[in-house]
Parts: C-alpha cells; structure tokens; sequence
C-alpha cells in the first residue's frame, strides 16, 4: 500500500508564534556570564580597598555579614518535575521544615535565590527550565536533585531525557538517590548554605562541587 | 450481541482472520480494509467504545497498526490489527469512525511515523515540533545526538 495523496504537513506550535518570546530568547542570549547583576566597576572598587593597608577588614566583615544575609534567606522556587518533587514536598512540610533554615519556598522564580531541580528533565521541558532559571535575579544557585537530574539516571539511555541538568543550566549541589529522602536533600541544603557562605567579595559564584561523570 | 454471534460476524467479513479465544477477539484485517471493518466493528458488532491504538515495529515485517475496541454492552472486547507489510507507513485514519483515535493516531505518528490518511490533525503529540526521528522505530538509534542537550 503507498501513500496516497499529499503527505500532511506539520505546522509549528503556537507559541513559538509569540514576538514578546521571541524578543526575550534573544536578549538573554547576550547576557553575561556573570549574571545580570555583576558590575566590573564595583568589582575594580572592591579589589582597590581589599589591596588596601587594612582595607581587607572592610571586605571580609562587609562580605561575612552580605553571605550571612544571603545564607539565611535562601528562598527556592517551588519546581517540581517528578517524583522528586514529593520529597522535596516533604522537605519543605512540617516534619523536616526548610523554614527554620531561612528557606521560604516561593511560587515566582523572579523573587527566587534557589532552584532545586527535582525530577527527570526531558528535552522538551529543558527550554522552559532554562527560562525559569534566568529569570530568577542574581545572585542564584541550583540544586540538582536525584538521578534523573544529576545524570539522567535509569533514563540516561532513554531518547527524551537530558542527561544531567548541568547540560542546561551550572548546578552548585549535586544530590543523590533515586529519589533522595527529605534528610539527603537538607544535607544538600546545608552544604549549599555552606558554599554560600564562601561567596567572594567580587559578587562572582562559587566554584561548583567537581561532579564525577 | 454476545461473543459467539460476533464470531459468525466476522467470520462473515471479507478478508478478516480471526484468533483468540474466549471473550477477547483477536482480528486481522488487510490494510486496505482497516476502516471498512472499524466501521464494521462499531455499528454492526456494537463496539462503540474505542480503548487504545498504538503499532508495533516488526522490522524485517514492518509496522502492524493495532486497535482495541470494547462492546460495554456485551462481555467481549476485541483487538484488530493490520499490518501495513515492509516499507509502507501509511494506513487509514480511524477518525471518521472513533473520534478518540485522534490523539492515539497522532501519538502514533509521533512514536513510529506512521502516516493516517484522513486525519484532520496529523502532527506531533508528544515530542517537540523540532524533533526529528520517530523514536520507537527499531531502525532508529537510542543515543542519537539532540542539540544542545545532549
């Protein structure tokens, strides 16, 4: 049996018809790797007084209180993608309760310091990932949480799943387990407080946890 | 209508083969006949009730379109299936019969490629528009590379 007739022609989705989406994917192709928020002056004006006879107490206090600050009013956006997601649910409810942390979780990534990307991120959903992780504000960190984000897990091999979030977006902890229980995920948590704690003056992130692929 | 006058019935059907036992009924139906005995299994044998479609890759064989259909008024449900032989991925749309086939022709077409003539709607379901390649083919490779995400 041929085909017969015209083969039907498969027309685009609608929303990559959206102009305003179009205008924003192609300013944030030329946003600076340092976020939004990096300023080379201020940066020129912090190495000045950190070079400074004294000027280091300056820095260090100022930089101690600023991450103190930063640390203790972690808020994550609430993103949840799969199972993952439950326990991150866990994490966040009365049991476990992030809240006593300074992690409050938020339903806008525009108000948001942390994303924890629970779940198996598919090639289809990483766009809109992305989208939600550039607009959180700087200075932001993210989470990857259980397999599936950390590698692509038992779906590595699968034709729609990334393999590893840290293709799409820069992950600062990496968190195990299929899924992680609410206790591996805290711990998580509080080493991410601890690299925060390790912000530089210069308001640049962190270098990531090595991953071992 | 119960099981054993559906069997007459079909037995009766130019071209259908029929297997299975008991309750469920297993028909094979050339390809050129798929919707003729769609419209058959709805209006004469009464299975009104469309449950899933989906294909299988028999490689060497090629694709065979599968259909499963319920009559919730008599205790039998059958499964009909054509197989479009090697090279071809094209088959009759069951639209114009069941109505929910839509999604599952076009899941269908996502998944193996199959083209339904005379689907109002043929596009992708579940991959991305962008996606190239229909994944549940045998031919095509697991790890084939997707930019920029892997």
């Amino acid at each position: 049996m041929a085909i017969k007739g015209p083969i039907p022609v498969v027309p685009a989705p609608v929303w990559r018809n959206f102009k305003d989406l179009q205008e924003w994917e192609a300013l944030h192709k030329t946003r600076p790797d340092a976020g939004d928020k990096y300023s080379g002056a201020f940066e020129a004006l912090t190495e000045g007084i950190h070079s400074f006879p004294g000027g280091f107490a300056v820095t260090t206090v100022t930089d101690a209180f600023l991450n103190w600050a930063r640390k203790s009013s972690v808020w994550p956006v609430t993103f949840g993608l799969a199972c993952c997601a439950i326990e991150m649910m866990a994490t966040f409810a009365s049991r476990f309760d992030v809240e006593r942390l300074g992690m409050v979780p938020w339903a806008s990534p525009r108000h948001s310091d942390l994303m924890i990307v629970s779940g198996t991120v598919t090639i289809k959903m990483a766009p809109m990932l992305l989208r939600i992780y550039e607009q959180m504000p700087d200075p932001k960190w993210a989470v990857s949480m259980g397999s599936c984000a950390n590698s692509g897990g038992p779906f590595r091999h699968g034709y729609h799943v990334v393999k590893g979030v840290d293709r799409v977006i820069p992950v600062d902890v990496y968190v195990p387990g299929c899924p992680p229980p609410p206790e591996s995920l805290l711990n998580g948590l509080l080493l991410l407080q601890d690299q925060i704690s390790h912000f530089r003056r210069t308001g640049k992130k962190a270098a990531p946890n090595p991953k071992v692929d | 209508m119960t099981a054993a006058d559906a069997r007459t019935k079909i037995t009766e059907f130019a071209g259908a083969v029929l297997t299975g036992g008991g309750t469920a009924l297993i028909v094979s139906v050339p390809p050129d006949r798929w919707a003729a005995f769609a419209a058959f299994a709805k209006d004469t044998l009464g299975c009104r009730f469309f449950s899933f479609l989906s294909a299988v890759d028999l490689k060497d064989e090629g694709l065979e379109v599968i259909a499963w259909v319920d009559n919730t008024d008599g205790p039998f449900a059958m499964l009909m299936k054509t197989r479009l032989g090697p090279g071809v991925s094209a088959c009759a749309s069951l639209v114009p019969v069941y109505r929910g086939a839509n999604w599952m022709e076009r899941e269908c077409f996502d998944m193996f490629g199959i083209v339904f003539e005379g689907h109002p709607d043929l596009r992708r379901i579940l991959l991305g528009h962008d996606w190239v390649g229909h994944p549940l083919l045998k031919s095509y490779a697991v790890d084939t590379p997707h930019p920029p995400y892997r």
